[in-house]
């Protein structure tokens, strides 16, 4: 017997909504789908008339879903935004280079201009560069710094006002549960920020709008929709503890679907208790970017320590090879 | 640490405390201890976590669950030696044990069950402490006065003890209106709260109950039920402690099967993070202290420090803080839409939120209402009202709202081929 639509009762039931159980035709799951992202994008007060949005582009569902609803929204509720897509070239072969052609593809679809900022550009390092140095463990930390900043310089470059990132409900609880794992109090406390606070230099605002969207229904909706988009992980995360908590969080999923917002609500209504010692975001004392340390050299792991970081601090000489590696960007 | 290493440690290694005896077991990272040393040790975390935290006072009745467990046993097994009369700065309130029976709940067989009691009883009375042997279905038969959270602990069996309280009497009577969900409900909440029990289960209980009442289910002391307050002094302890301790120092426990026992993974939500957290730590070593030390630091946005609306912000199942203000941009706020959503256009008929109706389009409440759960709470409700159950929901917090819509889930895929009614899809 076929099933009927649960919200317009006329339409077969084309899919199950892994959020809520509810058997949906096509268009009633897109119309519900988009009208939760308007609602968080006006309950948050993510945008304001007139203001330039760069969308974190990768070619992946995330961000080529985001890129088609804000487009469609942008035009419907007439947000009055213009929309822009950014791309950062990590530098990873058989990974990056191929989904960059689907971004290239996708700015040929939606109509929006794209520019594309590499690591190798900025930097001087690729991550392939990164990960033959240091290893295959603890490698998404220093693309995450690289790619934070690389953001907001292609943003600078085009005078955009808010970045906007793909992150979906999925990204944010195993962000949460990892935070707890790790016991990083202070990430705790902003992760599940729907955007950024805008103080510190050089830090350009930037939100979720796919905060409470699913996965899996980002994936239906794209795959409805027919969108083009690649879908392959980046080669060096197996190795990443994320992969942990997302393991975790699939299971729980299995066992109770609403468990990925249930993780997220506890997150949110998460604080603080008196007394308790956090640190403080400083600014890196070379170039004024937003750090957490003085001079911006990454606490690796758990309690592992940068060969290198006791001998800058203490302002000793070092080598031609080691200055190489730690050279700052010029701009 | 390599294994060499270990093995090394403890064959030639001195105890790292008095650095003169063999060392006979490394607990932590690479802690070695001597017998003596690590008996001290032990007993000495148990008076501390007493001491510190000062919620017992001298000459006060103490109620002990003992479940027969590793962990429960070996916390009798220290207020025994705590009460003795060669215990230096002996312990001083008055104990009495409590072991409740859930063989029901599981499915034991009798015969095991009254087996396992007669163990159990056998170490009581050797205790010499007054101990109290109930079984979980005797809740239902507790006057139906003692619906109300009464702060007041009349309702015990022996009088007003404070401290180490089954909890779940209190619970369940909230909950007498479904027979098993209740007692699911019943054994949820005691797992939930598992005081007694190992603490790396608890670690996880704090993973999965995540922060809305994180200091409340594992924190020291839990003062949800007015004076009688809940006390947990096993936790700091991790499992393999104990296990040793109760190893090397001859402490007897009996196994008792809990809903839990050879549950495959998937098979709930505490199975499923109590796996995930074992297998973690088997990697990362740190993971269960750093998430102790992590909940040590939280508390929910909306708990202590506000206390003006108190009372009526507590939730009715678990009297934990409830956090279900669906402000502007939540998560909260986000489901609800998602749920209207997408059983927008066609019904726009509320009744279909009900938890307990299961003719959700049918706004009739005639008579339909009484045979449902909601009424026992707030008092029955005349035929020509509309169905309580609906305002039940709202004074419940976040999780125990998943947990009876849980309920109504199961109830309806149990009762599925009876059902007439093709609209499927409303809850």
């Amino acid at each position: 017997m076929p099933v009927q639509c649960s919200s317009c009762g006329q339409n077969r039931a084309a899919l199950k909504r892994p959020k809520t159980g509810h058997s949906l035709c096509r268009s009633c799951f897109f119309w519900a789908f988009e009208e939760e992202v308007h609602h968080t994008i006006v309950s948050g007060r993510l945008f304001s008339r007139g203001e330039t949005v760069g969308i974190g582009a990768s070619g992946g569902k995330d961000s080529t879903v985001l890129a088609h609803v804000l487009k469609v929204l942008n035009e419907r509720y007439d947000y009055g935004l213009k929309l822009l897509l950014l791309s950062v070239d990590e530098g990873i072969t058989g990974y990056r280079d191929d989904s960059l052609e689907t971004v290239k593809r996708n700015q040929q679809q939606y109509d929006l201009p794209l520019k594309i900022v590499s690591y190798e550009e900025l930097y001087g390092w690729t991550m392939d560069a990164i990960v033959k140095q240091v290893g295959l463990k603890n490698n998404c930390t220093f693309c995450g710094v690289f790619r934070r900043q690389a953001l907001d310089r292609g943003a600078m470059m085009l005078n955009v006002d808010k970045i906007c990132t793909g992150h979906n409900a999925d990204d944010v609880a195993e962000t949460v549960l990892m935070n707890v794992l790790r016991g990083d109090i202070a990430r705790l406390r902003r992760c599940t920020a729907i955007s950024t606070a805008s103080d510190g230099e050089g830090a350009i605002p930037r939100c979720k709008p796919l905060k409470y969207a699913y996965e899996k229904e980002i994936v239906l909706y794209a795959y409805f929709k027919k969108l083009d988009y690649f879908s392959t992980e980046c080669i060096y995360s197996p190795n990443a503890y994320r992969g942990h908590a997302r393991t975790f969080l699939k299971d729980l999923e299995a066992v109770r679907p609403s468990a990925i917002m249930d993780v997220i609500h506890s997150g949110e209504n998460l604080s603080v208790r008196e007394g308790v010692k956090m640190p403080v975001q400083g600014t890196c004392s070379r170039c004024g970017y937003i750090s957490s340390q003085a001079l911006g050299l990454p606490k690796l792991g758990i309690g592992k320590h940068h060969r290198l970081h006791g001998k800058i601090l203490a302002q000793q000489p070092l080598t031609q090879e080691e200055e190489r590696k730690l050279k700052a960007v010029d701009f | 640490m390599l294994y060499k290493q270990i093995i090394e440690l403890v064959s030639h290694g001195t105890c790292v405390k008095c650095k003169e005896n063999t060392a006979v077991l490394i607990i932590r990272v690479g802690d070695a201890f001597c017998r003596s040393c690590f008996k001290e040790y032990f007993v000495h975390k148990f008076r501390a976590m007493l001491g510190k935290n000062r919620v017992i006072f001298p000459g006060e009745k103490v109620l002990l669950t003992v479940s027969g467990g590793a962990a429960s046993s070996s916390m009798l097994a220290q207020v025994q030696e705590g009460l003795g009369r060669d215990a230096p700065k002996k312990l001083r309130f008055i104990p009495a044990i409590i072991y409740i029976d859930e063989g029901g709940v599981c499915g034991q067989d009798p015969e095991k069950r009254e087996e396992t009691v007669a163990q159990l009883e056998t170490i009581f009375r050797k205790t010499g402490f007054p101990y109290h042997i109930i079984s979980l279905e005797q809740v239902f038969s507790l006057p139906s006065s003692v619906l109300e959270p009464v702060p007041g602990g009349a309702r015990h069996p022996g009088g007003d003890y404070k401290a180490a309280v089954d909890q779940y009497i209190q619970q369940s009577k909230l909950k007498q209106k479904r027979g098993e969900a209740s007692v699911e409900e019943a054994q949820d909440s005691l797992t939930r709260l598992n005081i007694y029990s190992p603490p790396s289960p608890e670690h996880t209980q704090t993973l999965q109950r995540l922060f809305s009442t994180l200091k409340t289910l594992t924190g020291f002391s839990d003062s949800r039920y007015g004076d009688v307050v809940v006390v947990r002094p096993m936790r700091d302890y991790s499992s393999k402690e104990i296990t040793f301790y109760n190893r090397l120092f001859g402490v007897e426990s009996v196994f008792t099967p809990s809903l839990d026992t050879k549950a495959p993974d998937k098979a709930s939500i505490q199975r499923l993070t109590e796996s995930f957290i074992i297998k973690l730590q088997a990697d990362f070593p740190s993971t269960v202290s750093t998430i102790y030390r992590t909940s040590e630091k939280l508390h929910t946005a909306s708990s202590p420090q506000n206390s003006s609306a108190e009372l009526s912000a507590k939730c009715l199942l678990c009297l934990c803080a409830a956090d279900t203000k669906a402000e502007e941009a939540s998560a909260f706020q986000a489901t609800l839409l998602s749920e209207r959503l997408s059983v927008g256009k066609a019904q726009s008929d509320p009744a279909h939120s009900n938890p307990a109706s299961s003719n959700p389009a049918s706004s009739n409440p005639a008579g339909s209402c009484c045979q449902e759960q909601g009424c026992g709470a707030g008092g029955c409700c005349s035929t020509s009202r509309i169905p309580a159950p609906t305002d039940l929901k709202t004074l419940l917090c976040y999780s125990c709202r998943l947990t009876i819509k849980d309920m109504v889930t199961q109830m309806k895929e149990e009762i599925g081929e009876f059902l007439l009614d093709e609209d499927e899809d409303a809850e």
